[in-house]
């Protein structure tokens, strides 16, 4: 048995949190109040949540051998529907739904997102299209349509109804951590009690081969990419029930580069094939966990920003062959 | 061969046909559209993106892509008016430094990517982070540009007749384009870029430089994102961090748009150049419409990429 993909993730999470045992007096404190447990590690919980559930999708999308750039779009047009049908605000482009109930409009909502999630299936398996281009165009025009659904407003919901889904929490824990740990038991389950993760994994790391076994990759794609459209769905409603309003500039912007963040940094690889759930949520939390305590030691989150970077290049270089090479070559010289 | 010609050429057919189209489409509704003022303010307006869409043209070309263009504007942006109105340096020293940044960022992208082999997405995804959080690191907070040099850069130019001027912004723009054809057409570099869009492997087997070429592609489109944010910095007068969000999407769009096949090996700047004047004629069009909010442009330009990306598909299917 080789090396599990996420321990690299899982020993980065582990170390930074050492790093605060020491530095950031009560980061591990935790209490009871209300009935729910509060604390820093719960509070890193709860606002990975989102990135979590992206990045789930995406990790099944990444190993198709694609890439969902499309996701903190739909997520906008998610809390946009969601909002408006609770609000039914002037020039709403649904009116014709009629006022719905919190739990039918967060309904609604998800379903938008799968829509999207699908219409970028079309375009990736049916079409051709490549997966950078084909959601990129509603990356591009998703935020376009949920200023069009909102009639550009940021659409507040007085209601605290609405904002129990992100605030509320169940047998102690914030409902957002209930709902990523639900999606990923299902997703869990999709994929290693059913073929479909062994089909993702063989058409991710070589179309043809798969094809030929009489993997069907275009329907294969099209509920990937539906799959992580129902994510999107998911963490639109939680970022709009979160702070009670539907923002279609900034509801998710920039989240689709954190899910794949995380995939990359839980050990799937970026070229499609082998990937780990697990490891995606252990990289959402160690994002998160790096961001809080950035935040906790009184730092600009500029430099959150810069380490994302310097994140990213090195996932990449350490999966890189060549870059294995030139450090074999330097350890052994001739 | 003649034949296969003709397919290939079509994408930049089909663009300055649906550019002529939307041209005379909104100069009949709109009095006034055909006028040489507006004409010439597509350039003007739009050369930022035009400048930055050229560079990245190149790296379509070779299959690549690079999503920090609009980031790496952004933070020349904000570099270039803070090094002005901070350090009091004089303007043309404080641009080098904008563009230097771009460059340099450009190369080190380009190093990852050409030497190590690394997914060009991936690594410019992180100069995309990396860009934003050094130009808010910079300043939050929008910095004023008052220096007369820079409202000169940003009014005057070439005179047409009362009124109607090409600025020094569109200048550079049409400059970059006749230097970017002349870079594909003209130049041992150009070929090659072409060459390694159409077949990476062989191109390498032929013994021509491609970890070289593609750096110095990497390089020139981070060169031409600074010099965006140098001339987004001179038309607006200002500098902002945040300039230039999405500007990337924008810019890929102008060059799918202008026929350049997102598979690489094929393409061409003056596609590029109507596929930025066909979003200038979206966007002013909708401008002069009045009651349309401006987020119609991001859904029309949206739709006009899927329509143009469906007809390369068409043409690769049938073409080959």
């Amino acid at each position: 048995m080789s090396r599990r993909p996420w321990t690299f993730a899982l020993a980065l999470l582990v170390a930074v949190l050492v790093l605060n045992l020491f530095f950031t007096p009560g980061f591990f404190a935790m209490e009871v109040r209300d009935g729910r447990l509060f604390g820093s590690l719960i509070d890193i919980l709860n606002r990975a949540a989102p990135a979590a559930l992206l990045a789930l999708g995406m990790a099944l999308v990444i190993a198709t051998g694609g890439v969902d750039l499309s996701v903190g779009a739909v997520m906008a047009i998610s809390g946009a529907v969601a909002a408006g049908l609770v609000v039914q605000p002037d020039g709403f482009v649904l009116q014709a739904l009629g006022p719905q109930s919190v739990g039918a409009a967060n309904v609604i909502a998800v379903v938008a997102g799968v829509l999207c999630g699908l219409f970028n299936g079309l375009l990736v398996g049916f079409f051709r299209i490549q997966p950078i281009v084909a959601t990129l165009l509603l990356m591009v025009a998703g935020r376009g349509l949920a200023q069009l659904l909102t009639n550009g407003q940021i659409i507040t919901v007085p209601s605290d109804a609405f904002a129990t889904i992100a605030i509320g929490a169940t047998l102690g824990l914030p409902n957002p951590v209930w709902l990523t740990a639900a999606m990923a038991l299902f997703f869990g389950g999709l994929t290693r009690l059913t073929a479909l993760g062994l089909f993702i994994e063989a058409s991710g790391d070589n179309p043809t081969a798969a094809r030929y076994v009489g993997i069907d990759g275009r329907a294969l794609r099209l509920a990937v990419y539906g799959l992580s459209g129902l994510c999107a769905g998911f963490a639109g409603v939680i970022a709009a029930s979160n702070i009670k309003a539907a923002d279609a500039n900034n509801a998710g912007l920039y989240l689709e580069l954190d899910a794949i963040l995380a995939v990359a940094v839980g050990g799937t690889a970026m070229t499609g094939g082998r990937f780990s759930l697990f490891g995606a949520l252990i990289g959402a939390v160690l994002m998160q966990t790096v961001t809080t305590s950035i935040l906790t030691r009184g730092i600009g989150t500029e430099i959150t920003l810069v380490l994302k970077a310097f994140v990213v290049v090195a996932v990449c270089l350490l999966q890189a062959p060549a870059f294995h090479e030139m450090l074999k070559r330097r350890r052994a010289p001739a | 061969m003649k034949a296969l010609w003709t397919k290939e050429r079509l994408p930049i057919i089909a663009t300055v046909v649906v550019c002529l189209l939307l041209y005379i489409a909104a100069g009949l509704a709109f009095p006034g559209f055909f006028s040489l003022r507006v004409g010439v303010n597509f350039l003007d307006d739009n050369a930022f993106l035009g400048v930055i869409a050229v560079g990245l043209t190149f790296v379509i070309i070779t299959g690549g892509i690079d999503l920090s263009v609009g980031s790496v504007a952004g933070a020349s942006s904000i570099l270039t008016a803070v090094l002005i109105h901070r350090s009091g340096m004089h303007p043309v020293l404080a641009m080098f430094g904008g563009i230097g940044f771009g460059l340099v960022l450009g190369l080190l992208q380009g190093l990852l990517i050409a030497r190590f082999k690394l997914a060009p997405f991936l690594v410019t995804l992180g100069g995309l982070f990396f860009a934003r959080g050094v130009a808010l690191a910079i300043s939050r907070e929008s910095v004023q540009i008052e220096h007369p040099l820079v409202s000169t850069l940003a009014s005057e130019g070439l005179k047409f007749s009362k009124g109607v001027t090409l600025t020094w912004n569109g200048i550079v723009f049409v400059l970059f384009v006749v230097l970017g054809v002349f870079l594909a057409r003209q130049t041992r570099f150009g070929r090659t870029v072409y060459a390694i869009g159409g077949n990476p492997t062989s191109v390498g087997t032929m013994g021509l430089p491609v970890t070289a070429t593609l750096v110095k592609v990497y390089a020139f489109s981070g060169f031409c994102a600074g010099l965006g944010g140098v001339i987004f910095a001179t038309y607006t007068a200002s500098g902002n961090a945040l300039s230039g969000t999405g500007l990337e999407l924008d810019a890929i769009a102008a060059v799918v748009i202008g026929g350049t096949l997102l598979s690489g090996g094929y393409g061409s700047v003056i596609g590029t150049l109507f596929g930025v004047i066909t979003l200038g004629i979206i966007t002013t069009a909708i401008t002069f419409q009045g009651t349309l909010s401006s987020w119609w442009s991001k859904i029309v330009i949206g739709g006009l990429l899927l329509l143009f990306v469906l007809i390369q598909k068409g043409i690769e299917k049938t073409g080959r």
